[in-house]
């Protein structure tokens, strides 16, 4: 099954760091590139995203805040906050919000284990 | 206010921010187990300016008189990483560390110790992850404590290069629910930015592979 994914991060040296990631375990799956919370949403909105990497510390509205804007459009999608600020808080707030968190640096394990549960979320549901 | 210089293209100032990001978000996270507090962050500034203008961004919006806690790291580049704070707020940054059961003349008494160590933890944890994600071996020296304004902290010390020129990234950080802000600097003279130009393009390069 090929997915669509979103990837929001401001700094496009991450995009391209998780980009890279994904042509090494999921080369199949699309990808779709977003800068910031704006630009995130329209592109969920004009495209089906299945899954969203959604970065912490944005400009404008963090990580955090958009995760909680995607849940009233898509309240099961399965979405995963990326950030090396692994403060408690920030991971009990992703919680809340029905999220995943994966550590910056990224690794393939992290990312590959977060798609893996992903992937069997969407497969039951659908 | 700032004064860029160029020399950085847009893609390595991207990379330096991230790569800093990421090393402060780690340090910020040593600092929340800490204080016991929840740690904000701005997002970074990269930027390659004079001596004087970083002074000034030390001082914006704060009073001049800054304690700072240094180390300085040596490797394929060298430079200094600090944790700087308005001197008013440092007693309080030390009394939300060893708690609220010691006496004034304790935490007096602990000062230099205790921000000597904060310190040491938080700026080990932003510069070793900056070292293992650009797979890089950094020494560190132990941390001092100096008081002063933003031309003092950031002095070209006897061991530096000629040239007033610096690499100045910074994040802000305040401790939520305590009065207790400040900010992480990394500065980089112009050899090391150099060497570091070089680095980050083998690291981009690695990742467009």
């Amino acid at each position: 099954m090929q997915y669509r994914i979103l990837i929001v991060d401001d700094s496009k040296l991450a995009r391209m760091v998780m980009v890279s990631a994904f042509r090494r375990i999921r080369p199949e799956w699309e990808l779709v590139e977003a800068a910031d919370a704006d630009e995130a949403l329209k592109a969920i909105s004009s495209n089906s995203v299945d899954i969203a990497l959604v970065d912490f510390n944005m400009p404008g509205t963090d990580g955090l805040e958009l995760v909680d804007r995607i849940r009233e459009i898509h309240p099961t999608m399965p979405v995963a906050v990326v950030s090396a600020n692994v403060q408690d808080e920030i991971i009990a707030r992703t919680r809340e919000l029905k999220a995943s968190f994966v550590a910056k640096p990224l690794t393939d394990e992290a990312l590959s284990a977060f798609l893996s549960g992903a992937a069997l979320r969407l497969r039951k549901t659908s | 206010m700032n004064v860029p210089v160029g020399e950085l293209s847009d893609i390595e100032k991207d990379a330096l921010a991230e790569i800093a990001n990421m090393g402060v978000s780690r340090a910020a996270a040593s600092l929340r187990q800490m204080v016991g507090e929840q740690v904000l962050l701005s997002v970074p500034a990269v930027n390659i300016v004079t001596r004087q203008a970083a002074a000034q961004l030390a001082e914006r919006g704060h009073s001049p008189k800054l304690v700072a806690v240094q180390q300085s790291f040596e490797g394929p580049f060298s430079g200094r990483a600090l944790l700087i704070f308005p001197e008013a707020q440092s007693l309080e940054l030390v009394r939300s560390i060893v708690g609220a059961e010691h006496s004034l003349e304790d935490v007096i008494d602990l000062e230099q110790e205790a921000l000597a160590e904060t310190g040491n933890i938080i700026l080990n944890a932003c510069l070793a992850t900056i070292a293992n994600v650009l797979r890089r071996s950094m020494r560190m020296s132990l941390p001092s404590v100096i008081r002063g304004d933003g031309a003092t902290l950031f002095a070209p010390r006897s061991s530096d290069p000629d040239g007033d020129l610096v690499l100045f990234l910074y994040i802000d950080f305040t401790i939520k629910s305590r009065d207790v802000r400040g900010f992480i600097a990394l500065l980089m003279d112009l050899p090391s930015i150099t060497a570091l130009k070089e680095i980050v393009g083998d690291f981009i390069e690695g990742i467009e592979k």
